[in-house]
């Protein structure tokens, strides 16, 4: 038996995939989620085999969601329109099914996803977040984990990001907050007039730099609003300059 | 066919007076040189009904080739090489017709320097007139194509303004209806009417452009009927209109994107249920007041990201409508997000 969970915010949509569930008497549905929010509670607590995941939900879209699982479980996404993630699904071949659909082609899905799990064909969950990360939802927040809560934090909201091992730390009038991706990751997927790599540990925001001092021989230190100080390497100093006007 | 018929005929009126004028001036000059009226009269009418046929020539020529800013040298040789071509001409036909007069030969001689003065003056004004009355259609004419354009423009951007459907919106309904249909036909039954009854009014033609609230109402309770079966139990809608702002008008389809603003704003910024008010009212000058509210949470989301698309779009078909950028106006208080449409109320708003 493979446990399934059902995570979609319309009613109607979570019981049409109820509906086509029950042909499939192998897979054992635990539970349904309406938000992003329930699904991860969901998930950590019933461990499913395979999700049924919506893309558009309140607060934090299916992609955020799955950034805050540490092992994903593998996912069938259902969507009715939406042109990046359907690019990002269509970047990593990963099935997914556009509402409304029927029984034939939900059947195609488990099927293949049935076949996979035999193959032991890995699940390119990351690569599918890194690419759907590039969509203008996603670059005007941040969703972390803060132990069990779930943080959303709006992009202005943030001083600076900070390289610690595989995590960057984000620091916010709230202290800081720990995401397990790269650098490079938010150098590409955040506004790159608001958010100026200027070290190779450091990302800032420039709209919280009141100056810029001299700082040691080629280096430069950031000083923030909140009275932070950031560095800013020889090559990092001329990118600000750029974004500044300068 | 841009210049009107009226204005060609004013200034063939003017063009001829002036001639008349001119000739009778010369006439009564030469008379009042003492020479006899008849001699007056026939010189006046060679001399000027050649140098008009030069005119005539001038005009022709710049109507078909309008001079460049660098080319009014060649003008100016143009109307020397005229003005001597009609003086040898007028001389030699004068000669003919007038040389059995006592004196006249000597004196055709001797007025010739004041005669081609004369002539050059008055040709050059003609060229400075027919040069500034060309161009001055051409302008109209291409002010005409640039209105012209500027209307196909406006009208399209209005129509496809007033199109926008939301593919999103439209899946997931049909997304919904595959649902009931196992489970409760009868309501799937209704919400396919109900579907096609909203994306019929999408396709209205041009001369609805302007509707009755009461009309727009009864479109937009379609809709948020569709969207309380999509979202079940999290969508509350609470519609209070007052009976005289139904009788009032605004442009077709313009509260549908600003409820669907609000309620993707709500929804999708909120967890839990979520109730979305519309108010309408009469304000001053018997203005359409709308007024959409619906929650959001002020700590995740500036309320600029309420101001999405939808919005845009109903600015923008205002501007173009009204010439007004002040009539859509939103406010966020502590966890509401409020849009305020004014619709002023014109006199040709028939429909």
């Amino acid at each position: 038996m493979a446990k399934v969970i059902i995570i979609d915010d319309e009613p109607l949509a979570r019981s049409i995939v109820k509906e086509y569930l029950a042909k499939h008497p192998q897979l054992e549905l635990l539970a349904e989620c309406g938000d992003g929010f329930e699904g991860v509670k969901s998930i950590q607590q019933h461990q499913p085999d395979l999700i049924f995941l919506d893309i558009q939900m309140p607060k934090i879209n299916g992609f955020e969601m799955l950034e805050l699982i540490e092992q994903p479980p593998n996912v069938i996404f259902t969507t009715a329109f939406d042109e990046y993630a359907i690019k990002a699904f269509e970047a990593h071949a990963i099935d997914y099914l556009l509402k409304p659909f029927n029984q034939e082609r939900f059947d195609k899905a488990v099927t293949k996803w049935q076949e996979q799990q035999q193959s032991h064909v890995p699940a390119k969950t990351e690569e599918l977040l890194e690419t759907a990360a590039q969509s203008p939802a996603q670059n005007q927040r941040v969703v972390v984990k803060n132990g069990s809560k779930i943080k959303i934090i709006p992009v202005h909201d943030i001083y600076f990001m900070e390289a610690a091992d595989d995590y960057v730390k984000i620091h916010t009038h709230e202290g800081y907050f720990l995401k397990n991706k790269t650098m490079s990751h938010f150098e590409q997927a955040l506004d790159e007039q608001q958010f100026v790599r200027s070290h190779r540990s450091y990302i800032v925001n420039v709209q919280q730099i009141t100056r810029i001092d001299p700082y040691e021989k080629d280096n430069h230190i950031a000083i923030l609003k909140s009275g932070m100080r950031v560095p800013v390497s020889r090559g990092g100093y001329g990118k600000l300059k750029a974004v500044l006007g300068l | 066919m841009s210049v009107s018929l009226f204005t060609v005929r004013r200034f063939l009126i003017s063009f001829s007076i002036a001639w008349v004028i001119l000739m009778t001036d010369h006439a009564i000059l030469l008379w009042s040189l003492e020479w006899p009226i008849e001699l007056a009269i026939i010189d006046s009418l060679i001399s000027n009904t050649l140098l008009l046929m030069a005119c005539l020539l001038v005009m022709n020529t710049i109507r078909y080739y309008t001079p460049e800013l660098n080319q009014y040298l060649n003008v100016l040789c143009m109307c020397i090489v005229l003005t001597i071509l009609w003086m040898v001409l007028s001389k030699w036909l004068l000669g003919l017709a007038l040389n059995s007069y006592e004196g006249y030969p000597l004196f055709l001689r001797r007025s010739i320097m004041v005669r081609s003065s004369i002539g050059f003056l008055i040709m050059g004004i003609v060229t400075m007139i027919g040069i500034i009355w060309y161009n001055w259609q051409d302008q109209q004419r291409s002010e005409e194509r640039k209105s012209d354009a500027e209307k196909l423009t406006r009208d399209a951007e209005l129509f496809k303004l007033r199109q926008q459907l939301q593919p999103h919106f439209l899946f997931n309904s049909l997304n919904s209806i595959n649902a009931l249909i196992g489970a409760r036909p009868a309501e799937a039954r209704k919400m396919v009417q109900q579907l096609s009854d909203f994306l019929r009014g999408t396709i209205k033609k041009e001369e609805t452009q302007w509707v009755s609230l009461q009309e727009e109402m009864q479109y937009l309770q379609l809709y948020l009927d569709i969207e309380k079966v999509r979202f079940g139990n999290r969508l509350t809608t609470i519609v209070e209109t007052d009976a005289q702002s139904l009788t009032l008008k605004l442009p077709a389809l313009l509260l549908q994107p600003i409820v669907e603003n609000a309620i993707k704003f709500g929804l999708y910024d909120t967890i839990g249920e979520t109730v979305i008010s519309i108010k309408t009212s009469t304000g001053i000058n018997n203005e359409l007041q709308v007024i959409v509210t619906n929650p959001f949470d002020p700590e995740t989301s500036s309320p600029k990201q309420g101001t999405g698309f939808g919005l845009k779009s109903v600015q923008r078909r205002l501007y173009l409508l009204f010439d007004r950028n002040d009539l859509v106006v939103t406010e966020a208080k502590e966890d509401q997000f409020t849009t305020r449409v004014r619709i002023p109320q014109l006199p040709d708003m028939t429909t």
